[in-house]
């Protein structure tokens, strides 16, 4: 593909125009000291400070940030075992199964996954809280997990793992000291989209969570129901910012590292 | 011997331990659904008569089954909400892929034309969206499409109208919503299938006379169909499942099955009714699911072979 038209500029403007449009003006209205949300009347941070002092979102923050962290770790290591047996293991008994089972959430509207927990966790008499939460959120990220770590995999070449064995390597140290090093960016990747999704997720959360567990985008949903709210523009705008620094860092780290390997 | 069988279990760890995980919190919830939807609702906590128990005997595995009821799917058929949020969600989910489609499709082009040196950046600034909040996505377009929003505003001031149009809730704002979170999903596929065209066919195709449109038409279009594919199942899949974007961009009017499942759930408390609705979603979604995932397996193992 090459040759650069007009027609791709304008194509490209707009698109872009039309993704970032929206959060550009929640951002600089985030500043916007009117109580009125859509009414400019000057630059203030009045907004942020309410927001640090509200104790409802920090606790609801700490505990979204306890339970992507551990959820996304969780996942990130089934995602790695599963892609591995998806990728080497090419027969094995009930492969079909596997193979939905770990693909299939991907594109699970949100509700059926979340639902078909919270009728697990209550037949089973189970207390819905934090654990609940991790759990859930490991079975939806993990699927993301294997899919960024099996692309990776699936182009690392295995006669380099069989080399380490035939010179005496186990066979798990032979992953652990030459596959895992090879695909430690996908590994690392996968390990963000998870906590990202984990994070950022709200319906399943809805669904499985307990009391004393709630997370900042359930807050924020139920705050939003109600309308708009200048508190939750300074919250949002802090959560881009987050995001949108750490991808970049992320992308930088990833450049050097490029750079420097060749 | 007993050695041997332990060091065959640690080997297969790596396919034990995932499949356990999902076939106990993924695949058996499923059943766990099925078996509520044929429950018989009651007042209490939790709000279904349990009907699954250990079976004890012949006749009552007989008595179990005559417990179970097709009450909640009678209610699913006769009362006509159920069948046009179903209706409704299909022609929404279906509406927003076109459009998804016809914003994606120029998008990705223009990103895969683009001098090789930035498409890094584009892809990631068509990515970065992905990764901040969902709901903080959704709730900018409340801010924007309210009585006094901005576009409200802007149209006023530009003399375009005189009174704010009611641009929230209504299903212009939920097609817009849904249209506006999942383009980057439509722009990515496409755009990593256009940009794996190798430049000379495009070249060829010049040189043996066919114009612009054509090459594009009949070589480009062709091409990049499996990205076409994936992208709109990526679209139309979770948008027939909505939630959030009905429930905050859309009015009382705009029905989908995903938000009656969850009114259902939340607000009536009827869980057995509730988990009908999903059982419904899942057969009808079964098959572009299955077809979805036939298609990445064949992707992937086109890629294992290549490589």
């Amino acid at each position: 593909m090459s040759r650069f038209s007009p027609f791709n500029a304008v194509a490209l403007t707009f698109g872009f125009a039309f993704l970032y449009m929206p959060i550009m003006l929640l951002v600089i209205y985030s500043f916007n000291e009117n109580d009125l949300v859509t009414v400019w009347t000057g630059f203030s941070f009045k907004w942020y400070g309410e927001m640090f002092a509200n104790r409802g979102f920090r606790d609801a923050a700490w505990v979204t940030i306890r339970v992507a962290l551990i959820s996304s770790t969780v996942a990130t290591l089934l995602g790695m075992m599963a892609a591995v047996t998806l990728v080497r293991a090419r027969v094995f008994f009930g492969r079909t199964l596997f193979t939905g089972m770990v693909y299939t959430p991907l594109v699970m509207p949100e509700v059926i996954t979340g639902i078909s927990l919270l009728l697990f966790f209550v037949n089973f008499n189970i207390d819905r809280g934090m654990e609940t939460l991790i759990i859930a959120h490991i079975t939806f990220t993990m699927a993301f997990a294997t899919v960024v770590i099996s692309s990776r995999l699936i182009d690392f070449d295995m006669s380099l793992e069989e080399a380490a064995m035939d010179l005496g390597c186990g066979r798990f140290e032979a992953f652990l000291r030459v596959t895992l090093p090879n695909i430690a960016p996908a590994v690392a990747a996968a390990w963000f989209l998870s906590l990202a999704l984990s994070l950022d997720d709200v319906v399943v959360s809805q669904f499985v969570n307990g009391p004393g567990s709630t997370t900042l985008p359930i807050k924020v949903l139920s705050s939003v129901r109600l309308g708009v709210s200048p508190e939750i523009n300074a919250l949002s705008a802090t959560l881009i910012g987050l995001v949108t620094s750490a991808v970049i860092i992320a992308t930088i780290i990833q450049k050097t590292r490029t750079v420097r390997e060749g | 011997m007993m050695i041997r069988a332990v060091k065959g279990l640690t080997r297969r760890l790596p396919i034990i331990i995932p499949f356990f995980w999902l076939f106990v919190f993924f695949l058996t919830p499923f059943f766990i659904v099925l078996q509520i939807s044929f429950a018989e609702f009651e007042y209490g906590q939790p709000p279904y008569v349990p009907n699954f128990r250990k079976v004890e005997g012949l006749s009552d595995f007989f008595t179990q089954l005559q417990m179970m009821t097709l009450y909640s799917y009678e209610i699913l058929l006769s009362d006509n909400l159920y069948w046009k949020a179903f209706l409704s969600s299909l022609r929404i989910a279906a509406v927003a892929t076109f459009f998804a489609l016809l914003i994606g499709y120029p998008l990705a082009y223009g990103m895969a034309r683009a001098p090789r040196s930035i498409q890094p950046i584009l892809l990631m600034a068509i990515i970065l969206p992905f990764w901040t909040s969902y709901l903080i996505r959704i709730y900018a377009w409340k801010a924007i499409l309210q009585k006094n929003g901005f576009l409200n505003n802007v149209l006023i001031k530009l003399s375009v109208i005189t009174e704010p149009l009611t641009l929230l809730s209504t299903p212009f704002a939920v097609y817009l919503g849904i249209i506006y979170t999942y383009l980057p999903f439509m722009v990515l596929p496409v755009y990593s299938s256009l940009e794996k065209i190798d430049p000379s066919y495009t070249e060829a195709a010049r040189d043996l006379g066919a114009s612009g449109f054509t090459t594009f038409w009949r070589v480009i279009v062709p091409l990049s169909l499996p990205g076409v594919i994936a992208g709109c199942f990526l679209v139309f899949i979770p948008a027939m499942g909505e939630w959030v974007i009905p429930d905050l961009l859309g009015g009382s009017g705009t029905l989908m099955i995903g938000k009656q499942l969850a009114t259902e759930l939340f607000n009536n408390n009827d869980w057995p009714v509730a988990a009908a609705v999903a059982v419904c979603m899942i057969v009808v979604l079964i098959v572009p699911i299955v077809v979805f995932q036939r298609v990445q397996e064949r992707d992937q193992l086109r890629r294992q072979q290549e490589g």
